[in-house]
């Protein structure tokens, strides 16, 4: 394993990989029906001390 | 509480920095493990002070421990205060030269002592104490591991002494923002793991199902600061009795490794810690939910995908290689989105209730710390542009720029966490004054101004005065020429930093007071009490 198998590798399938989980990250946190958990977990500093 | 194993362990420790200084190759290793052995020795004596042999009370396994935040807390407020009287001693050093005092107080040692002194004693202990604080109270879970939190509270600060000292006496291993030798950074380490422990074990045993995203800011740092920690400082000792070692790397590949930490150390250690602290202290303070969660956590992705990637711009026009540089300053620019995106999460958590700004001083430090947020993320990548780069790089602006960062951003969030955390801690109804708060804020908010503005003005004349060309073609400007430009400037930024710190000197008193429980005696801020109506 060289510099140049690693280069590759990093701007082919890593560099895909990396963008689909960022990508799904996004589209999980905006999937229908995330509003209301979202703003639950929101008020969780304010429920208590 | 005895301490048995505590107090062997560490005299062993002990006995070996004293074999240590007697064995040592150099003179600086043999001097920093004497500085070692007493600090040891000093701990011991106090361990076996606080020896008792009546039963121990009982722990309730369902209170939040807060004991080490205690500790943190001070420890915060007095390493911020050494490390911004430093900052203040050497930029008096730069206007008056006759001030470096050889060989210990001359600049070149004071300022890693002054950078680390800030980011890893004042910040670090300031992360270290919050995120206790948070992750506590947002799992409703006590601290993991019993007495690890204390280990990991001491073991940093001895770290921090030894890296402080380690400056003085002229050991470096010159890397920017991580100057300790390799046995200082070894002790990190093992700090740094300690620490991962005790955050991820109390996210395991937690008792709300959902883990707030002020946890995942702060376990992303925790979890980064490691990988940089270790890979930044890959090294071989000379001799394991000494204090030199040599980088794993050479030439652009030490570069580029130097500035991928660099440039984390403030993307994960400057920002991510401290957007933790935004997404507790600031809901918290306002008393309302963050203004969009579902953007926190984009905020969160795109920052850790984008920042790693955003190094190589410290390497612009350098024998980094053509594509790197590039790689560099486009992630730089993608940057804006998710900063942008967290101040306007941070700023509008406040709609509703900007009356707040006005009557509370704590939300308005609050504020002014997410406004210089999102203004020092905003010159970060224009400056990363390599044809803004070519003007500003190596220049006063670039101080310029961290220092709004780290004095407005860094500073003031920081501040405003500490303020809303010491009287809950030490259970006082409120702080000692409140006026001196408006005090801290308006000095700080001044003095920042003033240093930011004339770093612009000396950075942008240097970098001017580098590239001016008369028509034959020679530089007009020798680099002496520039340094004389620049000393009216140094004097100015000297001032606004002393600004600076005596708003934080205000803070330690009006803290010192709040725990020692006292309040003083004022009339209540403008508008923070609703008027009353004479009766009619």
């Amino acid at each position: 394993m060289d510099y140049n198998l690693m280069r590759e590798f990093a701007d082919s399938w890593g560099l895909l990989a990396m963008a689909l989980f960022f990508v799904g990250c996004i589209a999980f946190a905006l999937r229908p029906g995330a509003r209301s958990q979202a703003d639950e977990a929101a008020r969780i500093p304010l429920k208590d001390d | 509480m005895k301490f048995g194993t505590e107090t062997v362990a560490l005299s062993l420790f002990a006995f070996a920095a004293l074999v240590a200084a007697g064995f040592g190759v150099d003179e600086p290793f043999r001097q920093h493990m004497w500085v070692l052995f007493i600090v040891l020795l000093g701990f011991i004596a106090i361990l076996l002070r606080k020896t008792s042999f009546a039963p121990a009370a009982r722990i309730d396994p369902s209170a939040y421990m807060d004991g080490p935040i205690r500790y943190g807390a001070i420890a915060t407020m007095f390493w911020g205060v050494v490390g911004m009287l430093v900052g203040v001693v050497i930029a008096l050093q730069l206007a008056y030269p006759d001030l470096n005092i050889q060989p210990w107080f001359n600049f070149g040692r004071l300022r890693p002592l002054h950078t680390s002194g800030v980011v890893f004693a004042f910040g670090g202990n300031a992360l270290l104490c919050t995120s206790m604080y948070v992750v506590q109270r947002t799992c409703r879970a006590r601290l993991f591991g019993g007495n690890l939190a204390w280990f990991v509270f001491w073991g940093y600060q001895l770290f921090i002494v030894m890296a402080a000292t380690g400056y003085l006496l002229g050991i470096t291993e010159s890397r920017e923002y991580a100057e300790p030798e390799w046995y200082v950074d070894i002790w990190l380490t093992i700090v740094w793991v300690a620490y991962l422990l005790l955050f991820l074990g109390t996210i395991l045993k937690r008792k709300e199902p959902h883990i707030y995203v002020a946890n995942w800011f702060y376990l992303s740092f925790i979890v980064t600061i490691a990988m940089l920690h270790v890979v930044n400082n890959l090294s071989m000792p000379a001799s394991f009795l000494g204090s030199k070692s040599y980088s794993a790397f050479s030439g652009v590949q030490d570069a580029l490794t130097q500035w991928w930490y660099g440039h984390n150390a403030v993307g994960f250690f400057l920002t991510a810690g401290f957007l933790g602290m935004m997404y507790y202290f600031v809901p918290k303070q306002a008393n309302r939910p963050v203004y969009s969660y579902r953007l926190s956590i984009i905020h969160f992705w795109a920052l850790i995908f984008l920042y790693i990637w955003a190094g190589p711009h410290h390497l612009h026009y350098t024998a980094l290689p053509d594509w790197a540089q590039t790689l560099g300053m486009v992630f730089s620019i993608m940057l804006w989105m998710p900063s942008w995106g967290g101040m306007i999460n941070g700023l509008m958590t406040l709609s509703g209730a900007w009356d707040k700004i006005r009557t509370d001083p704590i939300i308005r430090m609050m504020v002014i710390a997410i406004a210089f947020y999102g203004m020092s993320t905003f010159e970060g990548p224009m400056m990363s542009i390599k044809s803004v780069n070519s003007l500003s790089h190596y220049t006063d602006w670039t101080i310029g720029h961290v220092h709004s960062g780290a004095l407005g951003w860094v500073g003031m969030i920081s501040f405003g966490a500490i303020y809303y955390m010491v009287p809950k801690l030490w259970n006082r109804e409120r702080l000692y004054s409140l006026r001196l708060v408006t005090w801290h804020f308006w000095l700080a908010t001044l003095g920042i101004v003033v240093y930011a503005a004339v770093m612009w003005v000396s950075g942008i004349m240097q970098g001017l005065m580098w590239r001016e060309y008369d028509e034959q073609g020679f530089l007009v400007y020798s680099f002496a020429e520039t340094v004389a430009a620049m000393h009216p400037y140094y004097v100015m930024r000297a001032i606004g930093g002393a600004m600076y710190l005596s708003g934080a000197l205000i803070m330690a008193w009006n803290i010192t007071m709040t725990i020692l429980g006292h309040q003083r005696q004022e009339q209540p801020l403008p508008g923070s009490v609703p008027a009353l109506q004479p009766a009619q």
